[in-house]
């Protein structure tokens, strides 16, 4: 049966008008169908008896699982038949730490759709080639801290091609891509997460052409510290990102709990990220947050270790098209920022860099080129001073008017 | 599938030993025989049926008894699997050993089986259903020799060493207690148990892991899939044990018998500190509690390396094991608290948040329990409490 998706939110209608096929979602919502409790058992056996190459098929339906699963064989395909026709739901598991736990190179895992799981709901950790297609991962309360963390959780991994899901309701990021290489995200839907898609000490990230909404942040791109690797290169391009002003309902102290409401895309202590081609629409904090580990709150001289980079470099936004935004930004540091800069009726500038920079690496007062923020179609960047306590804050176009060479597109060497 | 050769050889020549002794003993009795105890067969390849295919421990008149040849072994700080108490044996193929090493597990023969069989003493009335929470030892706990009336035994866990590597194989055993069958799809136990008789039982449900969950532990290298036994490692089983024969150290009774080769001295050994034994310093029960309960995954390559925390013998004490160190990918799991470990502060510390919670989304470990180990939580939050310093 297909169901009109009416979206549960006031302002979610206009979707429906820039976006004709998500009211084609066939979301079943309405008219629950039996759960199917015995199927667990099928699947189970049939992850811990796959070969190498093999397709399992998992039938239409909606199957209930109370304990989390796991797959450890190389070049699996799990495959449903329709993100809204074949639905898996850990409503009340028991057990696991994710809904599907993968562990496996060549891992594929396409049209189906995965509800409610305690933790994250597929977490596949270390594996090369690695596919998820037009899944989709929801928690069906809506935004809850009490959700699961991640919904496609690929970490340690290599060639990385997420597309065509939709991802809704995780209490940190929606789809995330953490400790990876060779990376390409692209033509999702994130919606109602704290972070709709986050790319974290990842290195070579495409990502393109998904529309990210209602979520706390849009897009991130981030490093964090403690970890083997930091990350580099990814180019944010040819988004929808627009009206991300869910209050943030991360737990405190993780990742993306410092991430104000309101934030489009937002890079935080990583390096050489192109931000362009994008429709930034209706961010209330801004559209486009530079920012370093200093502004998340967590830095500690006890706990960070001394070689992390906490600083944004070579950073490059450009061509990107704004409209709406920086009228009601979250927090009463940002508030107090909006007053002075702007006035009670005006608004942020797209483009919001907290003022960190490496001040060891300024020659005559100035970064080398390729570490700079380069701005450009995007009016005044507005500099918070965040150094200084936002002391200082000032609005300037000039300092950011340069150019970087454009990053290379990521080749997964795949169709 | 064929045992090995070697393998039969031993069995025939027990049975016919027995069968000797047997007719033996009823000229003197004129009694009926007991059946003969099990005997040990090593299966190198499929998935046996039964627990009883392996014969390394068998019901017998009763009783829940070890083939002979089987030993058994104790760790000084366990894992905590919801209260349950194990008994921990190991077999070898004859004229084989294991090879010492001084941090991983042992180096294993091809033929090794270690089996480890999670049982709960029964509160008085007898109830399967119904259990016992005490710590205290079942008698015959120590030498594997167990009355079922007294036990109520839900799973043994294989670990078996093969040509292509460890594999494992859960076995559930029935409410009759008289076989245990595989389950490599694992399975949910509803069980009630209390600490004391007269309060109140709490009901649990126990997990029997999946194959796939037993690698969750045992495949302690991310980086590659194969499986490894987890407790077999010299400062594990460095303490004195129990055997029929009196009081002896472990390790040293495994050289004794030529199952470990290349081993120091004892006393080069390292060895864990018990976790329940008070006249040790707070910091190392501390640590061996983090490194059995922790360490299969929170060590360098484990599966948790992405988190950037330690929690192995080895790490050095800072950022690694978590001190002030801000989560990576805890999600809801952080309890709204920001560091790992806070110094002085076990109430604002990540760590202490998640091994107290029994939520599947964010307690520690992610499997292999569903209660809360209140006892073990409480030297973790005297530890914590007692280290000095602050997060700024």
């Amino acid at each position: 049966m297909r169901h009109l998706c009416l979206p549960r939110r006031p302002f979610a209608w206009i979707l429906l008008l820039w976006l004709p096929w998500l009211a084609a979602c066939e979301t079943d919502h309405a008219a629950a169908p039996a759960v199917d409790t015995r199927y667990q058992q099928v699947l189970r056996e049939r992850l811990l008896a796959a070969k190498p190459g093999e397709v399992i098929e998992i039938p239409a339906g909606r199957f209930a699982f109370d304990r989390g699963l796991g797959l450890r064989v190389d070049d699996v395909t799990l495959r449903g038949q329709g993100m809204d026709r074949t639905v898996l739901t850990f409503r009340g598991q028991k057990s696991g730490a994710e809904g599907l736990l993968v562990r496996a190179n060549g891992f594929t895992l396409e049209n189906l759709a995965i509800e409610d799981t305690k933790g994250d709901a597929v977490k596949v950790n270390e594996g090369e080639r690695i596919t998820f297609r037009n899944v989709r991962v929801e928690w069906t309360g809506g935004p809850k801290t009490t959700n699961g963390a991640y919904g496609l959780y690929p970490v340690r991994t290599r060639n990385v091609l997420i597309e065509g899901c939709v991802v809704s309701g995780a209490s940190d990021a929606g789809i995330y891509v953490g400790q990876s290489s060779d990376i390409i995200v692209r033509r999702n839907l994130a919606r109602d997460n704290v972070a709709g898609i986050e790319i974290e000490n990842s290195t070579r990230a495409d990502v393109y052409g998904n529309e990210t909404t209602r979520n706390t942040g849009g897009i991130l791109v981030f490093n964090m510290p403690n970890l083997p690797v930091p990350g580099a290169v990814t180019r944010v391009f040819d988004n929808h990102v627009h009206g991300n002003n869910t209050p943030n309902f991360g737990a405190k102290g993780s990742a993306v709990a410092s991430i104000p409401a309101g934030s489009g895309i937002v890079i935080n202590s990583n390096d050489q990220v192109e931000i362009f081609g994008n429709r930034l629409e209706d961010n209330a904090t801004a559209h486009v947050i530079v920012s370093s580990y200093y502004s998340t709150g967590y830095m500690s001289s006890t706990g960070v270790a001394a070689a992390f980079d906490p600083y944004p470099e070579g950073i490059h936004v450009h061509g990107n098209r704004f409209k709406g935004g920086g009228d009601s930004p979250d927090g009463l540091e940002l508030k107090a920022l909006k007053l002075a800069m702007v006035g009670l009726g005006g608004a942020l500038p797209p483009v919001l860099w907290d003022g960190y920079l490496n001040r060891s690496r300024l020659a005559g007062g100035q970064l080398p080129a390729e570490l700079r923020l380069c701005v450009r179609d995007a009016g005044p960047v507005l500099n918070a001073d965040g150094p200084n306590q936002y002391g200082n804050p000032t609005l300037a176009t000039a300092p950011y008017d340069c150019t970087l060479a454009p990053l290379p597109a990521v080749d997964l060497g795949r169709t | 599938m064929q045992p090995p050769a070697d393998a039969i050889r031993e069995r025939s020549s027990r049975a016919i030993r027995q069968l000797a002794l047997c007719l033996a003993a009823s000229a003197v009795v004129l009694a009926g025989c007991a059946p003969a105890p099990p005997a040990v067969a090593f299966h190198a390849a499929g998935n046996p049926e039964r627990l009883a295919d392996w014969g390394v421990l068998a019901v017998r008149a009763g009783r829940l008894v070890l083939a002979p040849g089987v030993e058994t072994y104790e760790l000084n700080t366990p894992l905590f699997s919801d209260h349950a108490h194990k008994l921990r044996t190991l077999w070898l193929p004859p004229g084989k050993s294991a090879r010492y090493t001084a941090t991983g597990p042992f180096d294993f023969p091809v033929g090794t089986i270690v089996a480890k069989t999670f049982y709960y003493p029964r509160h008085g009335d007898g109830s399967p259903a119904e259990v016992s929470f005490t710590a205290t030892a079942v008698s015959g706990a120590a030498t594997g020799d167990l009355a079922l009336a007294a036990v109520r035994l839900v799973e043994t866990r294989l670990l078996v060493r093969r040509e292509e590597g460890w594999v494992a194989l859960p076995y559930v055993w029935n409410e009759a207690q008289d076989e245990a069958v595989l389950a490599r799809t694992g399975e949910t136990v509803p069980l009630m148990g209390r600490t004391v008789p007269g309060e109140p039982a709490q009901p649990f449900d126990y997990q029997v892991p999946d194959v796939n969950q037993c690698a969750g532990c045992h495949a302690t290298d991310a980086r590659r899939p194969a499986l490894h036994p987890i407790g077999l490692a010299a400062r594990h089983l460095n303490r004195v044990h129990d055997y029929p024969a009196g009081p002896e150290n472990q390790l040293g009774r495994l050289v004794r018998l030529g199952w470990l080769t290349d081993a120091p001295l004892l006393t080069e050994i390292p060895r864990a500190a018990r976790w329940d034994d008070v006249s040790a310093p707070l910091a190392d029960r501390a640590r061996a509690y983090l490194d059995i309960n922790c360490a299969h995954c929170h060590q360098p390559h484990g599966p948790a390396d992405t988190s950037g925390l330690r929690l192995d013998a080895a790490a050095p004490s800072g950022a690694a094991i978590g001190l002030c160190k801000p989560p990576v990918a805890a999600g809801q799991g952080t309890g709204d608290r920001r560091f790992g470990i806070v110094p002085g502060h076990p109430e604002q510390s990540i760590l202490l948040y998640r091994m107290e919670s029994s939520d599947p989304g964010a307690m520690m470990p992610e499997v292999g329990r569903s209660l809360v180990h209140v006892a073990g939580n409480r030297l973790i939050a005297d530890w914590i409490a007692s280290l000095p310093g602050d997060c700024r």
